[in-house]
């Protein structure tokens, strides 16, 4: 096997779940102005919630399904109860950022107290050897992962075409103002926002944490790369965050297999400095302009 | 018979700034009703307040007799009252199409929805022609067809329109003035807020003056196309403005 090929294909699968994070992130950002800083402890909190339920014995698809759904409710809850009510009261955006970053922090800390800190291993969602597919050996869980970011990707972007409620999402993430006056509920629609992007979280949670431990900081790694990925894709694109998190999966790990492993996360640190340093905008972003 | 909207005493501020001091006016069904005044008169601020972007101070909004002064903007569109509003208010990185769809939110019927377009579209032609591309694409006389299409797709009760002359070269002014008509003939009751006193006088049935936030004047577009006042403050320079 050609090991580029196989640093690939390994980063497009770890990529995919970057992409994902960053999906998250990019529609929340969009459409409500916040940036998510809370995106890696719902995350992580959802996927508890899917250790938990497979602990209580619920069969592996109803116990993912349930940790995902939680994962969305929470969003909503977020968006419904802690950032409606302080929009009403003016806050600006930054105090709403501010407010996501202190919620992380109380997810943390609760976690914490609820599974405590000890290190947990997330059972393996698919198990069997390795596939040849193409001229790459992949593991049955790469493809999981990379198929589940292709294919809710795609979901997503037949939602924000094809249906009246994701057309009123894009509606509201250019004229929040001028979606009322088309009809619109716009704070539902934020509310269904949030609880798409935090769920699209809660999956690369539960993808992820059978290839780390999982403890309460153990989100933290996708978070960054989530935010690489979106910031790289200019973050107000949602193709670009996909695009983004495939590139940082495969650049990393070319790193990581040619310069050394330590390198992988400084490099997506590096990443999001550079691309915000040369180009703001991103891979495939335009800055957005808003009325007030 | 209650007139389908009644406003009564109403006044409204930005901050410390009172842009409306108290004025009443209504509209009866089928009807097109103008709204004049010169630059910050009030125009604008009388279409957000009737579409509920901007809460009164004071006084009360009648829709059908039934007062709507708390109810949210979306639960007014539900009501039938849509706004076109002042700078057209598109989405400009949706398609014509889509930004045609979104008027059909009110009642989201997909089959409604399509019959609906064709009507916009045989209409407004180049809408047809032109609905795949990016509303921003669109030059001005266009994205203001666009509005007034979007709007239509509503099926209003009430029709707002915020100067729908604006910024547009007086041919296609003329253009869609026929329109407007056509849309009234139709049977679509309108309110339409316009700095073109010629234009807007000859479309209406009747129309009110405003000025510093006040109601100067009312009556029939015919009296007040000849009123001297008018004729002097509002009249006095051809169409072309601006
Ligand atoms: N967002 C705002 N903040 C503060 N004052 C405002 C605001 N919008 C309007 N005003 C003030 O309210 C008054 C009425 O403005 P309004 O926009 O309703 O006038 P208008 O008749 O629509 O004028 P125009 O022909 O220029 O559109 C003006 O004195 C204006 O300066
Ligand atoms: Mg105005």
């Amino acid at each position: 096997m050609n090991p580029v090929i196989q640093y690939v294909a390994g980063g497009l699968s770890a990529g995919a779940l970057y992409g994902l994070m960053a999906l998250g992130l990019v529609l929340i950002y969009r459409a409500s102005e916040v940036v998510n800083f809370g995106h890696g402890d719902l995350a992580m909190i959802s996927t508890f919630v899917a250790y938990t339920l497979l602990q209580a014995r619920w069969p592996l698809p109803a116990a993912l399904l349930g940790a995902i759904l939680f994962g969305a409710f929470l969003g909503a809850l977020v968006e419904g109860g802690l950032l409606r009510p302080a929009r009403h009261r003016r806050a600006t955006p930054l105090t709403l950022v501010v407010l996501t970053l202190g919620l992380a922090l109380v997810l943390n800390g609760l976690a914490g107290f609820l599974w405590g800190h000890e290190i947990r291993t997330f059972p393996a969602l698919v198990s069997g050897p390795p596939l040849i597919v193409g001229p790459a050996r992949v593991t049955r869980e790469q493809l999981l992962n990379l198929a589940a970011g292709v294919l809710l990707a795609l979901a997503l972007y037949g939602f924000l075409r094809w249906t009246w409620s994701g057309l009123a999402l894009r509606a509201v993430t250019q004229n929040p103002d001028m979606a009322r006056l088309m009809g619109i509920p716009v704070d539902r629609i934020l509310l269904l926002a949030w609880a798409i992007g935090v769920g699209l979280g809660a999956v690369a949670g539960i993808l992820a944490a059978p290839l780390i431990y999982l403890e309460p900081n153990a989100m933290l790694e996708l978070l960054i790369k989530g935010f690489a990925a979106a910031v790289l894709g200019g973050m107000t694109s949602l193709p670009g965050a996909v695009v983004g998190g495939l590139t940082l999966g495969v650049l990393e790990n070319l790193i990581a297999g040619y310069v050394a492993t330590e390198l992988k996360t400084p490099f997506a640190f590096a990443m999001i400095v550079a691309v915000l340093a040369v180009r703001p905008a991103g891979l495939l972003g335009r800055p957005i302009h808003r009325r007030v | 018979m209650h007139p389908l909207l009644e406003v009564s005493h109403a006044t409204a501020s930005y901050g410390p700034i009172l842009a409306l001091r108290g004025i009443s006016l209504e509209v009866r069904e089928g009807e097109v009703v103008a709204l004049l005044g010169a630059n910050g008169a009030g125009k604008t601020t009388t279409l957000r307040l009737i579409a509920g972007m901007l809460p009164p101070l004071t006084g009360s909004l009648l829709f059908k007799g039934q007062p709507i002064h708390t109810l949210p903007p979306e639960q007014r569109v539900a009501l039938g009252i849509v706004l076109v509003p002042e700078g057209r208010g598109i989405f400009p990185e949706l398609t014509v199409k889509e930004n045609l769809l979104l008027g059909a939110w009110r009642h989201r019927d997909r089959r409604q929805a399509q019959r609906d377009l064709e009507e916009v579209f045989d209409r407004f032609p180049i809408l047809r022609e032109r609905q795949a591309q990016r509303a921003g694409t669109l030059s001005g006389g266009e994205q203001q067809m666009l509005a007034i299409g979007r709007a239509l797709m509503a099926r209003p009760r009430l029709l707002l329109l915020d100067e729908p002359s604006l910024g547009l070269a007086p041919l296609v002014v003329r253009h869609i003035f026929e329109i407007l008509r056509a849309i009234h003939e139709a049977g679509t009751t309108m309110l339409i807020a316009e700095q073109n006193a010629h234009l807007a006088l000859v479309l209406a049935h009747r129309a009110y003056i405003l000025q510093n936030g006040e109601i100067r004047l009312h009556g029939d577009a015919q009296a007040l196309r000849e009123n001297p006042e008018v004729k002097a403050l509002y009249l006095g320079r051809s169409s072309e403005r601006r």
